[in-house]
């Protein structure tokens, strides 16, 4: 896919005859594809399971787009049709419900697995030199993926789509000087109509589009350094590699398994547990819905935006907890990558994950009593964490010491692992494994 | 810190709990229904019953506008039966070869045909309130089938204290305790072909196996092929982890 700055490991180049081999010669695809996911990939051998969540997104990005299209083709987009287009597809379109469900909780899962895509990164510090710009492209994605969220929310022109997109486009003229006209621009109109649902349908189609190139620039950039992996070291040689195909295909392929097994029981079973009841009453803006909340994967920002009690502070906060985000591979000084020999940091990376479930418990919560406390108390360490703790504690932390290379620790793991399998007589092997084996999960 | 974690978890899980307990009613009751779970289908004859309770009783107010007549041979009536219920209700239609609009009897084709003309004649008929329209009552509210059937049996006399505004009802289970729905059901108001006793609970029980079936009239149909594609999907996962281990092996 790209030139690599390091010696070859493989030299798996596939060579071919005939029709593909006339192909190759003037678009070599076949090797373009065997490079970037076949057998002339080289992959850290040790990389685990958290290491799936990269290709179970884009397989996610995949499904919404093909369910989508599918969708499209039935929705009206217009203020009288939308609602009753939606229950034509429910009801009337063959499979339209399964379509629907799918696309609904697909988006929902999507969500789940680039967080948590992106929190095994935060573990094993994927976002270091040289992944930098990776980590940007990624969180690039991630920006533009709750905007196409949030516009196809307000698509069925549900209560909570009316009421959803008259909270969140208010936002922006909460902007000083040119806010009102931006609103109306927006808008337009004077307010949350027919004029904004079009706009947002066209966006939320492109969007889908705009996604998936990205993906692929992500990759590209991936593929240029490798993936990192548990120990966060980097490949010294062919001994700590093994190609991408058949080794991780199939680990994929196993994982993807697994997230259709989720996929189903919640399209097929509890298609509406993670949506808003609300959302099945139709559009109607003389009457405000008593909780205007988001989906579940928005409510941190959510409660973030709360948390100011000024408006254009809340907006200020939300961008500056998105945009913290880009800062992260210069705010840690560590050099060492991976938690597992970070003991300090291991530990404030769990303190930073409760307190990011902390702050969707308080988004999806009435604003009243003890929740404006602990949501501005939540919102203070979300910023504390990066800004303060992070530079820190890189500084002061002395790491464990790390292995020599990806295969020697691979090669002690597996004796461990043998030790711990044979019953153990008399003498007490390796008593040295105390160290790392409680790291990581 | 994991525990740390597991306490931000189940503080997360908690919080449909701490919105709903900030309105004021009681909880709905929890209801077996026969179409929750994995295998859970309507009853059919219980949902013809509820249809018979609809046109009754809540059709006289509440409109059902995403369900056509049609959809009635769903849950086991004939073409006749189904026709004899449109054909009692008239609709707009036209123009005909003259040019002219006319009113004629709904066909099988057509949506349920709502009990008034718009929402300004059904808050006039209903002093000021809009009774809402019961195609997906029971996906839009927490625990809809639950709430509607608690909402329908939890009419009863309030404590004396409580001020009512006028025209309103007391319902321990609307928000807020006051509903402008008078009860709609009472002990023998319609005459079962079956013979099942028409109680009010009956009647409730019966009235939202129609609304089930008639907010997600794809639910047996769902349910069933999930199944199929769970079963699918653990077969292919298993295999695929097979082939995981076959590969693999070397390397362990």
């Amino acid at each position: 896919m790209a030139g690599h700055d390091d010696e070859h490991l493989l030299h798996n180049e596939i060579k071919l005859l005939g029709v593909l081999g006339w192909v190759e010669y003037r678009l070599p695809i076949f090797n373009w594809i065997n490079n970037a996911v076949g057998t002339n990939y080289p992959t850290p051998k040790n990389v685990n399971y958290f290491w799936n969540f990269g290709s179970l997104a884009g397989i996610a990005l995949v499904i919404q787009i093909l369910t989508g299209i599918v969708l499209a083709a039935h929705y009206v987009p217009t203020a009288d049709g939308a609602f009753a287009s939606v229950e034509r597809i429910m009801r009337d379109v063959n499979y339209g419900w399964l379509f629907r469900y799918a696309h609904a909780n697909g988006a929902s899962l999507f969500f789940a697995v680039v967080y948590i895509h992106l929190f095994r990164n935060l573990y094993y510090g994927s976002y270091k030199y040289p992944r930098e710009l990776l980590w940007w492209l990624g969180l690039i994605m991630l920006i533009l993926m709750i905007t196409t969220a949030f516009m196809g929310y307000v698509l069925p022109w549900g209560q909570m789509s009316y009421w959803g997109a008259t909270v969140i486009t208010n936002l922006f003229g909460a902007m000083p000087i040119i806010g009102d006209e931006l609103l109306l621009w927006l808008w337009g109109g004077f307010t949350v109509g027919e004029v904004l649902l079009r706009g947002f349908y066209s966006l939320h189609y492109l969007l889908a589009f705009v996604i998936a190139g990205l993906a692929i620039v992500h990759i590209w950039a991936l593929h240029q350094h490798r993936s990192n992996n548990p120990l966060g070291i980097d490949i010294k040689g062919p001994q700590d590699i093994l190609p991408f195909h058949p080794y991780f295909t199939v680990k994929d392929l196993f994982g993807f398994g697994i997230y259709l097994i989720v996929f189903a029981l919640l399209v097929f079973y509890a298609p509406n547990m993670l949506g808003e009841p609300d959302n099945y009453i139709p559009a109607d803006p003389l009457q405000t819905p008593a909780h205007i909340v988001p989906e579940w994967y928005l409510l941190p920002f959510y409660a973030i935006l709360r948390a100011v009690p000024d408006k254009l502070g809340g907006v200020i906060a939300l961008a500056l907890a998105l945009l913290v985000l880009f800062a992260v591979p210069w705010l840690d000084t560590s050099k060492v990558r991976s938690a597992r020999f970070r003991p300090i940091y291991k530990q404030l990376f769990w303190i930073f994950l409760a307190d990011v479930l902390i702050l969707g418990w308080v988004g999806g919560s009435p604003p009243e009593g003890m929740f404006i406390t602990i949501g501005q108390l939540a919102t203070v360490y979300y910023f504390v964490h990066f800004l303060v703790l992070l530079p820190i504690v890189g500084k002061l932390e002395s790491p464990t010491p790390l292995p020599d290379s990806i295969a020697t620790a691979v090669l002690e793991e597996n004796k461990r692992k043998k030790a711990r399998k044979l019953p153990q007589v008399g003498v007490a092997p390796s008593a040295s494994h105390g160290a790392s084996s409680g790291g990581g999960h | 810190m994991r525990r740390l974690v597991g306490v931000a978890l189940l503080l997360a899980a908690l919080a449909p709990a701490a919105v709903h307990a900030a309105d004021e009613a009681d909880p709905p009751k929890r209801v077996q229904w026969s179409f929750d779970g994995l295998f859970g289908t309507f009853d059919l004859p219980a949902a013809r019953r509820g249809l018979q309770v609809y046109l009754d009783s809540c059709g006289t107010c509440h409109s059902l506008r995403f369900v056509a007549y049609r959809n009635l041979l769903e849950i086991g009536l004939t073409g006749d039966e189904a026709k004899a219920i449109a054909a009692s209700h008239e609709v707009r239609d036209g123009p005909d070869e003259t040019g002219a609009y006319f009113m004629r009897p709904a066909g099988l084709a057509d949506r349920f045909v709502p009990p008034f003309a718009n929402e300004q004649a059904a808050r006039f008929a209903n002093g000021g309130a809009y009774p809402p329209d019961l195609s997906l009552m029971y996906k839009a509210r927490l625990r809809g089938a639950d709430y509607v059937y608690s909402l329908l049996t939890g009419y009863g006399d309030p404590s004396p204290d409580v001020e009512f505004a006028p025209g309103m009802n007391y319902n321990r289970y609307f928000p807020g305790r006051q509903i402008a729905m008078p009860q709609p059901l009472l002990d023998g108001m319609v005459q079962y072909a079956d013979g099942t006793p028409a109680t009010v609970d009956q009647m409730a029980r019966d009235v939202l196996q129609f609304l089930a079936w008639a907010a997600e009239p794809y639910l047996p149909v769902r349910h069933r092929m999930g199944l199929g594609v769970l079963v699918y999907l653990l077969l292919l996962t298993g295999l695929l982890y097979a082939v995981k281990r076959a590969v693999w092996r070397d390397q362990h």
